[in-house]
Formats: C-alpha cells, sequence, structure tokens
C-alpha cells in the first residue's frame, strides 16, 4: 500500500446521498481477476449512457472539476462489500473521499486500499459543497499526521478523527496482514487453548 | 457484569487486544467465491505466504454462474474465467470446492445453513456483505472485503475494532400475509438505509422468535441494508432442530456438548445496549418499495412519502424519477414486467412452498415473465422431489438452476432498462438488476401474487 501523508487538491463535488457502492462500481465490472484497470468504470452508469458516450452532466464529466478529494453525500458507499469500489476510485486518482458518513464495510476498505475517508459533520459537509460551487478551484489540504483539512482560501481549518492505528498503517503503508502475520504466535495459542471441538 | 449475547461471541473469539484497542478476532468459518477471492489467493502469493487453514475454508461458485444449462461449459469468457480461476485456486491450495454441477453448489449464505457449517456461536466471515445472515443461527457473522479476506487466508484472524450494539425487539403476533422479508423491510424503512450504520443488531421479541430458520436467515440477510454490521437472533430449540443432523453439524456425545454450551448464548437480562428499537408486529403490513435503497420502503396499500428533510430532497427526486414515481402516489395498479423469486434473501424451500402454495392452478399474467432461482441445488432437488417444479411449470413460472442471478445480474439473468421487477432479493439500487432496471423489493408471496395479477395490488384482497 502506498504511504498518505499530505495532500493538496481541489474537490470534485457529487452531493448526493447514501451513494452505494453499486454506483461506484457496477457489478457486471467484477469480473476481473486481478486489481488494475477499475478506475475506468468508476460511476459507469452514471458517467455513460448506454452506448458507452458520456453524459455531460455528469460532474466527472464536467471539465470544471478535477482533484484528487471526492466530495459526497452521506452514507457513502453503502451496500456491497465489494473492496473493488474503492480500487475504482484509487484507480481513477482519488486519494481521500469526503463525506458526513461513511459505510462500515467501505470505509474499511478504503482504508486497506489506501483511500482515505475524511468524515466531517454535517455542517461542514455543506459548508464544503459551497466553498466547490462558488469556485470549483477551490484548493483542500489534507494532513494525516495532523488529522486537519485546511481551506487556504477561508483560513478554515477542520479536525478530523482516524482510528490511531489505521493512521499509522496510512501513514506507512502499512496492511493488516503484516500486523496479523506477526501475531502467528498468539494465534496459535489461542488455538491450542480452545475447548470446544466443532 | 451482564453480557449481550454478540459480546459473548465475540469475546469467546478475541485473541489479543493489540496495542491501541483493536481487536485481533479468530474466525472459524470463512466462505470463499469466486468474484471477491481471485485478488486475495494473489496477495498470498505475492507474499509466498501459506493459506493457514485450508480445512476452515468452503468455497462455491455462485455469483456470476449462469442459471440454465449449468452442466455445459460458461458461455461468457470473463464469468467462466472466474470460475476457473476459483477451481485453480481450491486445488492448489487444498479448499473444498463445491462448484458448478456439485450436488451441494449454491448462493453462499444458503449452502452455509444447509449444510451444518453454519453454527450458533462461532464466528463466520465472506467477502460478501450479505453473510450477516448467518446471524440467524447466532453466529457473529458479516461481510467483508477482498484485503480480509487474504487476512483470514493468511491468519484466520482479523483486526476488528468491536462495533456498538443495536438491539430490536419486535412483539406480538405477524398479521396474515406477513411474512419476515416484511418485517425486515418494514424495519429498514423505519431505520433508514445508513440507521444502523456502526452497528452489530440483535433481534428479539416473541415475533422474531415465532420465526421459522428460513425466516430468520431472512431477517438477518438484510441488517446490512440499514447498514449495521450484521445481525444475529438468539439460538433456541428452533435453531437447535434446524442444524441437528446437517452434513458438518457436530454429531453424538460432541453435539450434547455443543448444544449445552449454545444454551448460554443470549444476552443477560440486565444487558444495556448502545441502542434500543421497539416495534409492534401488529403495525406491520404486506411491504413493498418504492426508491433506490432498501429504505425507502412502504405498505403496499400506503401511499409514497410527498415531503423529506430538505437535504435528501435531491436525492429523493433523483430516485423517484429513476423509478417513474411520483411524490405521494399510490403504487396500487401499476403494472409490472418481471417477478424475480430468488437471492440469499429468498430462494430456500420455505420461500419456494410459499409461491407455490398461491400460485397453483392460476396463471401468471401473460405480460409478466415470472423466473424463479433456487438458493441451492439441494433446494432445487427438495423442490423437485415435492413436486413444486410442476405446479411451478403449469403456472408459467420457469424453475432455474441456483445462483445468484438477476439479484446483481452478473451473469446473463439482466432486467431490462425502463421495465419494472418486483423482485425477493435485497437491493433495489439503481442498475442493480441491469443497466435501467426498476426493481420493487417484496416478500415471495407478494412477488407470487403480483406475478399472476401483472400489476401491484394490495395482497390481503388476494390471499388463498
Amino acid at each position: 500500500m502506498e504511504k498518505f501523508q499530505t495532500l493538496y487538491s481541489s474537490a470534485v463535488p457529487l452531493p448526493l446521498e447514501n451513494i452505494d457502492t453499486d454506483q461506484i462500481i457496477p457489478a457486471r465490472f467484477l469480473k476481473a481477476t486481478t486489481r488494475e484497470g477499475f478506475g475506468e468504470n468508476l460511476f459507469r452508469d452514471w458517467r455513460c449512457n448506454a452506448d458507452g458516450t458520456p453524459k455531460p452532466d455528469f460532474v466527472l464529466n464536467d471539465a470544471r472539476y478535477s482533484g484528487q478529494i471526492l466530495l459526497a453525500g452521506k452514507n457513502f458507499g453503502c451496500g456491497s462489500s465489494r473492496e473493488h469500489a474503492a480500487w475504482a476510485l484509487y484507480d481513477a486518482g482519488f486519494r481521500v473521499v469526503i463525506s458526513s458518513y461513511f459505510a462500515d464495510i467501505f470505509r474499511g476498505n478504503a482504508l486497506n486500499t489506501g483511500l482515505l475517508p475524511l468524515q466531517v459533520t454535517d455542517a461542514e459537509l455543506s459548508n464544503l459543497f459551497a466553498l466547490v460551487e462558488q469556485d470549483a478551484d477551490t484548493q483542500f489540504v489534507v494532513n494525516l499526521p495532523e488529522q486537519t483539512l485546511h481551506v487556504p482560501a477561508t483560513n478554515q481549518t477542520i479536525h478530523f478523527d482516524i482510528d490511531p492505528y489505521k493512521k499509522e498503517c496510512l501513514i506507512n503503508g502499512y496492511d493488516d496482514i503484516d500486523f496479523l502475520v506477526s501475531q502467528k504466535q498468539a494465534i496459535e495459542a489461542y488455538e491450542q487453548s480452545r475447548t470446544w471441538a466443532w | 457484569m451482564a453480557k449481550s449475547l454478540f459480546d459473548k461471541i465475540w469475546d469467546a473469539h478475541v485473541v489479543k487486544t493489540a496495542p491501541g484497542g483493536l481487536d485481533v478476532v479468530y474466525i472459524d468459518r470463512h466462505l470463499i467465491h469466486e468474484v471477491t477471492s481471485p485478488q486475495a489467493f494473489d496477495e498470498l502469493e505475492a507474499r509466498n505466504l501459506p493459506l493457514y487453514r485450508p480445512d476452515r475454508i468452503l468455497a462455491t461458485a455462485d455469483h456470476n454462474v449462469p442459471t440454465r444449462n449449468q452442466h455445459l461449459p460458461i458461455e461468457e469468457p470473463l464469468s467462466r474465467s472466474q470460475v476457473d480461476k476459483l477451481t485453480a485456486n481450491c486445488e492448489k491450495y487444498g479448499v473444498e470446492l463445491y462448484g458448478l454441477g456439485h450436488a451441494r453448489q449454491g448462493i453462499v449464505h444458503v449452502i452455509g445453513p444447509e449444510l451444518g457449517l453454519t453454527l450458533p456461536g462461532a464466528t463466520i466471515v465472506c467477502g460478501d456483505s450479505h453473510t450477516s445472515t448467518h446471524g440467524a443461527f447466532g453466529a457473529v457473522a458479516f461481510g467483508i472485503g477482498t484485503s480480509q479476506v487474504a487476512q483470514v487466508m493468511a491468519t484466520q484472524c482479523l483486526l476488528l475494532s468491536r462495533p456498538k450494539r443495536m438491539r430490536i425487539t419486535v412483539d406480538g403476533e405477524l398479521r396474515r400475509g406477513v411474512t419476515a422479508k416484511d418485517l425486515i423491510l418494514y424495519i429498514i424503512s423505519q431505520l433508514g438505509t445508513g440507521g444502523a450504520t456502526g452497528y452489530f443488531v440483535e433481534y428479539a421479541g416473541s415475533a422474531v422468535r415465532g420465526l421459522s430458520m428460513e425466516g430468520r436467515m431472512t431477517v438477518c440477510n438484510m441488517s446490512i441494508e440499514m447498514g449495521a454490521r450484521g445481525g444475529l437472533i438468539a439460538p433456541d430449540a428452533t435453531t437447535f432442530a434446524y442444524v441437528e443432523g446437517r452434513a458438518y453439524a457436530p454429531k453424538g456425545i460432541v453435539w450434547e456438548q455443543a448444544v449445552a454450551y449454545w444454551k448460554t448464548l443470549y444476552s443477560d437480562d440486565d444487558t444495556v445496549f448502545d441502542a434500543e428499537h421497539h416495534f409492534s408486529a401488529r403495525d406491520i403490513a404486506p411491504m413493498i418499495t418504492y426508491g433506490t435503497n432498501p429504505g425507502m420502503g412502504i405498505a403496499l396499500n400506503g401511499n409514497i412519502p410527498s415531503e423529506v428533510a430538505a437535504s435528501e430532497s435531491e436525492s429523493f427526486d433523483k430516485s423517484l424519477a429513476y423509478m417513474g414515481f411520483q411524490r405521494g402516489e399510490s403504487l396500487l395498479g401499476k403494472e409490472i414486467n418481471y417477478v424475480f423469486i430468488g437471492s440469499c434473501t429468498n430462494s430456500r424451500i420455505e420461500d419456494l412452498r410459499a409461491v407455490a402454495a398461491y400460485v397453483q392452478g392460476k396463471q401468471k399474467a401473460k405480460h409478466v415473465e415470472a423466473i424463479i432461482v433456487p438458493g441451492s441445488k439441494q433446494v432445487e432437488q427438495q423442490a423437485i422431489s415435492e413436486g413444486l417444479d410442476k405446479i411451478l411449470a403449469e403456472a408459467g413460472f420457469e424453475l432455474r438452476e441456483p445462483g445468484c442471478s438477476a439479484c446483481l445480474a452478473m451473469n446473463e439473468d439482466k432486467i431490462p432498462a425502463g421495465a419494472y421487477c418486483v423482485a425477493t432479493s435485497n437491493r433495489n439500487f439503481e442498475g442493480r438488476q441491469g443497466p435501467g432496471s426498476r426493481t420493487l423489493l417484496a416478500s415471495p408471496l407478494v412477488a407470487a401474487i403480483t406475478a399472476v395479477q401483472g400489476r401491484i395490488v394490495d395482497i390481503t384482497q388476494y390471499l388463498n
């Protein structure tokens, strides 16, 4: 996993609530057996017509908006456990998703992919949407060590929470699997200690 | 100190608590399928790690398999390649696979319970969000991402934060025509699609106790649709009777010991939950969804809400525009095009029996295409042995072979753009059943009656 420390970027706004992982990456694109290439089909059915031509009114097709931050309505990533949703966002160049609420499985998958789910309050989220609406080039600074989201234009700083272990993993590019494999002795001892046989 | 059912099981599986407070949790059963496992096997390979406990894993092919002519090679090249990859990986790593054509093949959340792999008190994971289904047996079961699939393969453990606990109590007797599916659609409509995010839910109360194991599985299956990490129900005599004698269930003296332990798995009387909700079974009517998330549900004879919170307005109207519905309107009388009976939510023998019992001697409406996809080969065989296949065929319903099918339309079973489908599955997201498809979630009974009538009706007028 790649390391994440600080990111300077503009944001792409998607002010819809309950964006589910079927929208992020529709099931028919889950047939690959590797992790690569899912970005091509990110938000496929919102981004493209049935014949593959772009839908001009979708934000990812709007030349005004760009950046490595996706700004999305609350309860982002609900539905299916497909980690492919986080891979698709990452593959398409996103490194941060800001929302006021993340579905649990998506949050975990994002963290395991190196994509930062940055949770703010509903009021902060509305304010961020308003800033990007006024000026599509609004820059943001995401500082993971400091756990801050800073908006230089308004000199506004929002503190965000993240599990301290997951923060260290992202900063250093560590995966849970590294830690778990290092716990083999404890795991074997647990297996020995179990009293039930089924 | 009083402990919840969830905490009793969780605590029994904590290998250690890591610095920082996350728990290393031991996983008893790992179910895998063709879609979310290939990249996990690759990760083992890339890191040169062995598969730690192959005997704790079971594999099946379900998500993208065809539901016709399963004896022939899979036509669609990408689906075939994924299924072939699963077969190759299982052979290489020594994992038991109930693949296409095997008498035990089926939807992963149908075969786990029917084989007796799903047991009370166990921790069960699968790279699929509907793993919550297994909670019906009093197991801690939840869906995981592919990175976590690799973690379990490598260590049989996951690093997890303990979720909060919610109890949802439904007391009283369900009305005629109201099923487990209506019960859970009602709960989700009350709490919303994110209403249980961060929680593990225990379902309790006399209405829940009164459900069969199939009904309990339907309820727990949809826990994820309100954002819950999982859902579970304390095991009881109904649970033990279902499990006893199944292929992988404990036998003899071990069975006696197991049952004695399982009887200790309930929430102690004075357990304090982080959140509690109470509902009355009498308030629940046959349900249907009108929107593009499972929380957008109403009683069949109700109306789509006219007003929603300002912050939800844009998403709500986008959803209604997709479905072709208006605020405040009733769904009664709306013509539908497809009926899909299947999925890990409602494809068990009890579901097929309910459909057959209603449609016996009737005919589906001419303009409706009605397909029934059994959850497993065992369900299919049982249906045939009971003669349900003939009843269904005479009524114009097509009984297919097992798989996830039109629930997520990874195979050929897709609903065309713009068409309306009453489905017994679990998600009505945009495009879930194929690009542009419009899904209305309901119980098998509602689906059967809708197929016969060809339009949405208040089923209480049509019960046999």
